[in-house]
């Protein structure tokens, strides 16, 4: 009796040692949650989507350019990251055990784990130097590097799930490799890339330090990809940095936004992802 | 497209079983002669040497692990994808080597059909995988014509009457057996001359099983089929030649009823008869 009772006690003492772990995880997401919304509502309406800056110290206005910038911004990441990754998740996936898949994977998950200050510089480096002024273009560079790993790691383990039967099936059927590649096997783990693009868009449209050094930013309107931008992010931190009460609540309202932005992502991953293993059974 | 000209094997007559004896059959559609199959170092399949006939099925039996499947997988070249792997000796069909070098495995491929195991149907809609083999080949000329030809090939699996109205939906949603049906369907869409299946009905239940065994049964009026079955009933029902392999040897090869009624080797008998495997 007391053996068993012990044994009761201390799986009870574990359980509850893990529920409270998760509740001290989850208190700051909440804490940040609620501080958030309660902030960000207040200067939240239409003006912060729809009109420009006002000089400073002027109260009124809105972050239209930087919420462009970071479309523009984002979208030029992708617009390069999501080939490269894709293509590289498939070379890992297809040529599983070479030498060369294990450095890729290597130097994708090292490239995952790289400061994102430290991307901002080299992008620096390779696009703003050589060109002598900051622009959109370089911190597009700088986002999509930091994408490349997260959706080459992505398609590859997506395309490790999919059967070896898929492939046997295609093959059988008069299908080259290649063919039953693109045509079998990146079909059947699609939804399952584009989460992993959903969720590498919603990471890097977070991102300050990149830009810092790239796009910089941009008190004005601009789509011109060979001039600085402006961006959510980095508008948020010279606001909140300011001296301008408005632009303290402007920033928190910007803040809640890309929340907003990064838990609609997460959540049509979610959705999506759920749907693909229903379709599998 | 099938050589309608070729000496077909003379039927049995109408009223006896499928097994009833023959004296001789067509010319050899494949010619497998000293056969060695290795994984790395170990030696699968041991010295096989066997004639398959057109227009006829014939069944690999044997225990689990005996080269059957590695067997089949040689006469379409599937065992190209596992590295590691070597082929000794040669397989002719219709008289050319299917391990020459130079030969084109997709055409190879195209030619000899293969069903396997597990139901493979890609996530796709139903239509769109008996489609897909028509489609990479650039055998249909015209939507229409693509059409006809799945619709034709869905019959010949006799699956058409249980899916014509739901064509463009998935094919995950179809039954296990149906699945099956349907990836039989998309093998015979290429028109391929000899049909391999591996196992197919090994995961169905007894009634999906039935309909397979008809459907292979009928196949062989068009296609020269070689069924794998661990499943000896299986093999009695549906196949005119029987092949019974063991530990990578082909122990004995004759005619089904043959097989069946009056082995010549002990160790068929014993396998027959349920003493081991």
């Amino acid at each position: 009796m007391t053996r068993d009772t012990m044994r009761r006690g201390i799986s009870a003492v574990f359980v509850a040692a893990c529920g409270a772990a998760v509740l001290v995880a989850l208190v700051p997401l909440a804490f940040i949650l609620v501080f958030l919304i309660k902030q960000g509502v207040q200067a939240l309406n239409m003006d912060l989507f729809t009109h420009m800056p006002k000089p400073a110290g002027e109260p009124g206005g809105g972050m239209r350019n930087a919420f462009v910038g970071t479309l523009i911004l984002t979208g030029l990441a992708s617009l390069f990251a999501v080939p490269i990754g894709v293509l590289s998740g498939v070379y890992m996936s297809e040529y599983r055990g070479t030498r060369l898949a294990v450095a890729v994977r290597f130097a994708a998950d090292t490239l995952n784990g790289v400061p994102s200050i430290v991307i901002g510089i080299f992008a620096y480096g390779i696009a703003v130097l050589p060109f002598r002024h900051f622009s959109a273009l370089a911190g597009g560079i700088a986002l999509g590097i930091m994408m490349i790993p997260i959706v080459a790691r992505t398609t590859e383990e997506l395309l490790l799930l999919v059967p070896e039967t898929m492939r046997e099936g295609a093959l059988a059927l008069g299908a080259t490799r290649a063919r039953a590649v693109f045509s079998v096997i990146v079909p059947a783990a699609l939804p399952g890339i584009v989460t992993g693009v959903v969720l590498a868009l919603a990471r890097i449209a977070g991102e300050t330090a990149p830009l810092l050094f790239t796009s910089f930013n941009n008190q004005f309107f601009s789509t011109n990809l060979r001039q600085p931008i402006a961006s959510t992010t980095v508008q948020i931190f010279n606001y909140a940095t300011s001296a301008f009460d408005d632009w303290h609540r402007q920033a928190w309202a910007a803040a809640l936004v890309l929340v907003m932005f990064v838990f609609v992502c997460s959540l049509a991953a979610r959705f999506v992802t759920a749907r693909v293993q229903r379709l599998r059974g | 497209m099938m050589a309608v000209t070729m000496v077909k094997p003379p039927t049995p007559s109408a009223t006896s079983e499928h097994q009833s004896a023959r004296t001789a059959v067509g010319p050899v559609k494949i010619d497998v002669q000293s056969l060695n199959f290795y994984y790395g170092a170990k030696r699968a399949l041991e010295d096989i040497s066997l004639h398959i006939y057109p227009n006829i099925v014939t069944a690999f039996i044997g225990p689990s692990g005996c080269g059957k499947s590695t067997f089949i997988r040689t006469l379409n070249r599937m065992n190209d994808v596992i590295p590691g792997t070597r082929v000794e000796g040669k397989v002719l069909i219709e008289d050319a080597d299917i391990y020459a070098s130079g030969l084109d495995v997709v055409k190879l491929r195209r030619r000899v059909g293969m069903v396997f195991q597990k139901s493979n149907p890609f996530p796709k809609s139903i239509f769109e995988n008996v489609a897909y083999g028509l489609r990479i080949n650039r055998m249909a000329k015209s939507r229409s014509e693509l059409a006809g030809r799945v619709e034709e090939s869905l019959k010949q699996a006799a699956l058409w009457t249980e899916v014509k109205d739901r064509l463009q939906e998935s094919a995950l949603a179809l039954s296990g057996g149906q699945q099956q049906r349907l990836c039989i369907a998309r093998a015979l869409a290429i028109e391929p001359d000899i049909l391999l299946m591996d196992e197919p009905a090994s995961a169905l239940d007894p009634i999906a099983t039935q309909r397979i065994e008809e459907l292979v049964y009928n196949l062989k009026r068009l296609y020269t089929v070689i069924i794998v079955t661990h499943n000896m009933q299986q093999a009695a029902r549906v196949s005119d030649y029987t092949a019974f392999f063991w530990l990578g040897k082909l122990v004995e090869y004759d005619r089904t009823d043959k097989i069946f009624t009056a082995p010549s080797e002990k160790l068929t008998e014993d396998y027959i008869t349920g003493r081991f495997g």
